[in-house]
């Protein structure tokens, strides 16, 4: 693991979650294999998606969500299925 | 079936359904509980605050505008008392400082998730009935105009829905109040808490107990960058994050919480934060299209107000006291029509013009070309000068036997070396430009 995934991943650790056992976040894996930028590779703030080559699609770590919103504006299609996690689900700010 | 059905329509109808918990949610809702009215505040977190983030402080006018006795009774942190510019270079910095211990204070850091639920039970104090971990997932449409909302769970009917539902604001959207967000009309936040023992705030800060210091960082690793950095001091934990406008990210390809570490490990910031805990880490987007990225703001049973109406002034870091107006307009609004019993939109286009008679238009009206400006020079405003200030002070600064004659030719040669005279002849142009467009 390199060091700025390691970084990110600690930045994660202390962020409070109730993750759902869905996704929230539904990409078009047809758009995603045309995609040309991969914007929501580099964009998130939570590393949330990771292109795999090997299996040409996309990962979706749903569950690191912080629930900007980046990912949905960045998408070079607009093709990303985004909805809020239910209302139980998803992050839990405790200073913000 | 139909008999079934307005019969629960019934059960379920309020005078008015406020869609997200946040200072423009809380804000509208409790004017119109002061007014008698039947309100009701969805929120999707688990209290208002949960899923809420910004830089760190809320200005204490427009607050009391609310709340007339938060300063005593709500979780404050400190009280602002000075305003720091740094133009980080790559490894140096100038900084500009502005201190004044105001009677009055201007603005206090406070922690969201305590502030906002402090704000949201203030509100059910007042009569707000506030309906957590309940996600509006769409809006109820009839003859053309809003008459409820749709949750996970039921539907709810009401007069008129007021959307304070934040930055992605996915239901004014739903009903074409606005089209899709641009990259280059947000700004993508990251920010950390950092634990740190009161005294050493106090000391790196050269602050006493309960006051405050806010840090605007420009440059360092932001350089040429449309992307601004900010430190806000908390009683015992300092806030540190940015703000990169998203299309930078794209085109540049970059990845927000790297360059927050690269602004944490700048020499200028690093013994700041020496030694501290990191707390929490968050992410939030801005809204910084301004004036004409502003959507429709009312139509039939609706109004939109906040961070989902882009009530945003970036260049005066200024976001939850449009939130907290406008919610007041809005509610304000609501009680004339809810009077009047006529919720279309003719009646509440008297949300715009009290709007446009409000700090909140004339303001945004005031910075309309800013951003475009901005988008332009990004390069130059916060790259190429934020360089040169800092490289003439450390020509003024240096002692090494040259003649200062000598310092100074060179640093003016640099000057036209560097930018060209028609670019530097461009940039004096796009500030008067801007400057005549905010003035006249």
């Amino acid at each position: 693991m390199n060091d700025s995934k390691k970084d990110l991943e600690n930045k994660l650790y202390t962020v409070k979650y109730n993750p759902d056992s869905e996704s929230h976040l539904t990409p078009v894996p047809e758009s995603c294999a045309n995609c040309r930028s991969k914007a929501c590779t580099f964009v998130c703030p939570a590393g949330v998606y990771e292109w795999d080559e090997e299996n040409n699609r996309l990962i979706v770590n749903y569950e690191d969500c912080l629930e900007c919103g980046a990912c949905r504006i960045a998408c070079e299609d607009k093709s990303l299925s985004w909805v809020y996690p239910k209302g139980t689900k998803g992050v839990t700010f405790k200073q913000g | 079936m139909i008999e079934e059905n307005i019969e629960k329509k019934d059960q379920n109808h309020v005078d008015v359904i406020v869609v997200g918990g946040g200072p423009a949610g809380i804000s509208c809702a409790i004017t119109l509980a002061r007014a008698g009215k039947d309100v009701v505040l969805i929120e999707r977190g688990k209290f208002s605050g949960s899923k809420n983030v910004f830089g760190g402080a809320i200005y204490a006018q427009p607050t009391r505008e609310i709340f007339p006795n938060f300063e005593k009774e709500a979780p404050i942190e400190r009280k602002n008392i000075e305003h720091k510019y740094a133009l980080l270079g790559e490894d140096d910095s100038t900084v500009i400082s502005y201190k004044k211990r105001h009677e009055d204070p201007v603005s206090y850091t406070v922690i969201r998730a305590k502030f906002d639920r402090w704000m949201a039970q203030e509100a059910k104090k007042e009569g707000v009935v506030i309906v957590e971990e309940t996600v509006v997932r769409e809006l109820i449409v009839e003859n053309e105009c809003v008459v409820g909302v749709r949750t996970e769970l039921e539907d709810y009917y009401c007069n008129i829905v007021v959307l304070a539902d934040g930055v992605n604001s996915l239901l004014a959207k739903q009903i074409g109040l606005r089209g899709d967000i641009e990259p280059e009309d947000v700004a993508v936040s990251v920010k950390e808490v950092i634990k740190l023992d009161k005294e050493k705030i106090n000391d790196r800060f050269l602050i006493n107990d309960d006051e405050g210091c806010i840090y605007e960082l420009f440059g360092g690793p932001m350089l040429g960058m449309l992307g601004l950095g900010f430190i806000y001091t908390n009683e015992n934990s300092i806030s540190i994050g940015l703000g990169i406008t998203l299309n930078e990210l794209v085109e540049r390809k970059i990845k927000p919480y790297e360059i927050l570490d690269k602004v944490k490990s700048h020499p200028t910031i690093a013994p700041l934060i020496k030694d501290g805990e990191v707390i929490e880490y968050s992410a939030h987007l801005i809204p910084e299209g301004g004036f004409k990225k502003v959507p429709i703001l009312y139509g039939a049973g609706v109004m939109v107000c906040g961070d989902a109406a882009m009530f945003v002034n970036n260049l005066h870091w200024e976001g939850t006291n449009l939130a907290m107006i406008s919610g007041k307009l809005a509610g304000e609004t609501a009680i004339i029509a809810l009077g009047r019993e006529d919720y279309s939109e003719n009646t509440l286009a008297k949300y715009q013009e009290k709007l446009e008679e409000s700090f909140i238009m004339k303001d945004l009206r005031t910075y309309r070309d800013l951003m475009d400006v901005m988008h332009d020079k990004s390069e130059d405003f916060l790259g190429y000068y934020p360089k040169k200030i800092n490289s003439f002070f450390e020509m003024f600064t240096s002692v090494n036997g040259i003649p200062k004659k000598d310092l100074y030719w060179k640093f003016i040669k640099s000057i036209f070396k560097d930018r060209g005279l028609s670019a530097l002849f461009s940039d004096f142009t796009s500030i008067i430009k801007l400057l005549w467009s905010i003035l006249r």
